[in-house]
């Protein structure tokens, strides 16, 4: 099964990235990224820009708003994420409690697996592919 | 199962492995080695449960396995000396001061592991008793999981691993990374493992127990931890491309009624585009690596193939083919032979396909194989022959075991279908 590791880092929009100051943070996630990749658990993953260099599409009764933020809470903005296959969500919960961050927050979820869906959906769902 | 032992549970899966790795190293003895790893989980399910768990758990087994270790081996020395054994005995304790566990290097851990992976495979123990050893010491897998699994009974598979342990005690197979030439030769005995992993879960239908189809990501995770631990070897790289292309269609390769669906009449847009993404770059790995692809490379390759055509009709045949080629050379076997003569058929006209199928005809392995026949049939009828492709696809249907396989052709010797 697959999870979805959503990593929200308590920090303000200006120290968002690599600074003078966390070098030893940065090396420190690399190495458990090398921790988890060396497990064989990493599907992929990514660290993400601060909010500034993406936006925010808002959709009301089907009408699209783009706005370019700003978040009420920085703990509300996504730093990352790992998408890690896991055997049970007791050992995806265990490794995101291994993550060195300082102050964060990891939100683990299950993704859906295409078996997941009746037959219906799954057609549909195929179909929108283009397959 | 309460949330703490499902805790517990979770760490180990994720600590045993190494913990097997580094006591076996310790006290050169993989049996050993488990019966330690086993005192330490029993210990951490006394005491986590209340204390909770530890800030690094794998270190906590650790030094609690240690313990036990170092007990045992007292005991022994005394026992020993009784024996005037004392020479052996002194063996082991300088095997256990070279490795100690929190003074060990992150690659010592790896080289370890990987010493466990060799063992495990090692070529004295029967494929049976290698897959099961595997799955217990590399994966955490309990013996009934074990059993459930290959659908094999419980004591069957105890018996097994047993057995397994006490073979490598007893041949004094040293707990070691094989290196140069031995190390050459005994990898396919791994990959072979690992891939017979990945089958018996490719195997599995989906209303089957989840334990079977699960080892289809166990099997992907050995190889994703074996290729980690193994860079350079070009064919880890080249199963892990091939079981990542494979695991991409598991959507597909089913139809509704859980009948299979033969890969060019799978619905592509239910492969899995990631582990389609993961295969690939595993194969540029491989083909990066110093010499020619080997036989689970060039499976790989021919795999990757089939993935990059969007529709089926954009299929290379011609690179296929000669793929195919390539894998006869390095993996002769009439069962390719076959697979090359449909590629040639796509790829040059059935009349190439069919030149090729009289080479292989006589072959005894392929005399009750009812793909021969069926794929000589299906070449014929392409080849406006209608007659001599409808007896083929009877031969076909009499030779097949599958009861929806036999209908399915004898529909073809009717001409539908």
């Amino acid at each position: 099964m697959r999870f979805m590791m959503f990593m929200y880092p308590e920090i303000e929009e200006k120290d968002w990235g690599p600074q003078d100051d966390n070098v030893e943070e940065f090396k420190a996630m690399s190495r458990y990224n090398e921790e988890l990749r060396k497990a064989g658990m990493v599907l992929s993953l990514d660290g993400l820009q601060p909010p500034s260099e993406g936006g925010v599409v808002s959709i009301d009764d089907g009408k699209a708003t783009i706005t370019d933020g700003p978040f009420a809470e920085t703990k509300e903005v996504v730093g990352g994420y790992w998408l890690i296959q896991a055997r049970s969500k007791e050992e995806a919960l265990e490794w995101a409690s291994r993550c060195p961050a300082e102050n964060c927050r990891i939100e683990v979820r299950r993704v859906f697996e295409m078996e997941d869906f009746p037959q219906d959906v799954q057609d549909a769902v195929s179909e929108n592919f283009g397959g | 199962m309460s949330d703490a032992t499902r805790a517990i549970e979770a760490v180990w899966r994720i600590e045993s492995a190494r913990l097997v790795a580094g006591l076996a190293r310790m006290v050169g003895d993989v049996g050993l080695a488990e019966d330690l790893a086993q005192d330490a989980l029993v210990a951490a399910l006394e005491k986590w449960p209340e204390a909770g768990v530890p800030e690094n758990p794998g270190a906590w087994l650790m030094a609690t396995a240690k313990n036990r270790a170092i007990d045992r081996l007292r005991r022994e020395k005394t026992y020993q000396r009784k024996r005037e054994e004392v020479a052996r005995e002194t063996g082991a304790m300088f095997a256990m001061e070279r490795s100690d566990f929190e003074a060990a290097a992150e690659d010592e851990i790896g080289d370890d592991l990987l010493a466990l992976i060799f063992t495990c495979c090692h070529p004295l123990l029967s494929r049976e008793a290698r897959v099961a050893l595997t799955l217990r010491l590399l994966g955490g897998l309990t013996t009934p999981e074990i059993a459930r699994a290959f659908l094999a009974p419980e004591p069957t598979v105890a018996q097994r691993l047993v057995r397994a342990k006490r073979t490598l005690r007893d041949a004094k197979v040293p707990f070691e990374v094989p290196r140069g030439a031995e190390l050459a030769e005994r990898l396919p005995s791994v990959l072979e493992v690992i891939y017979l992993v990945f089958n018996e879960g490719y195997a599995a239908s989906a209303g089957e127990d989840w334990i079977r189809t699960d080892l289809c990501e166990e099997a992907l995770r050995l190889g994703r931890i074996l290729a980690e631990l193994a860079p350079a070897e070009p064919e880890v790289h080249g199963l892990v491309a091939l079981m990542e292309i494979q695991a991409s269609r598991s959507a597909a390769r089913r139809g509704p009624d859980g009948a299979p669906v033969l890969l060019l009449d799978q619905d592509r847009g239910r492969w899995d585009p990631l582990l389609v993404v993961r295969g690939r770059r595993a194969l540029e790995r491989a083909e990066a690596l110093p010499g020619p692809l080997g036989p689970y490379g060039l499976q790989a390759a021919i795999a990757a193939c089939h993935a990059q055509a969007i529709r089926p009709e954009e299929t290379d045949w011609v690179r296929i083919a000669a793929l195919y080629e390539a894998l006869a050379q390095v993996a002769p076997s009439p069962v390719v032979e076959l697979n090359r003569a449909v590629a040639l058929g796509m790829a040059f006209g059935p009349e190439a396909g069919l030149e090729l199928l009289t080479q292989i005809e006589d072959d005894p392995s392929l005399a009750q194989y009812h793909l021969l026949p069926s794929v000589r049939g299906d070449l014929l009828e392409k080849a406006g022959r209608p007659e001599e492709a409808a007896a083929e696809f009877r031969k076909a249907a009499t030779l097949a075991t599958n009861d929806r396989e036999k209908d399915l052709l004898l529909q073809r010797a009717e001409g539908h279908g």
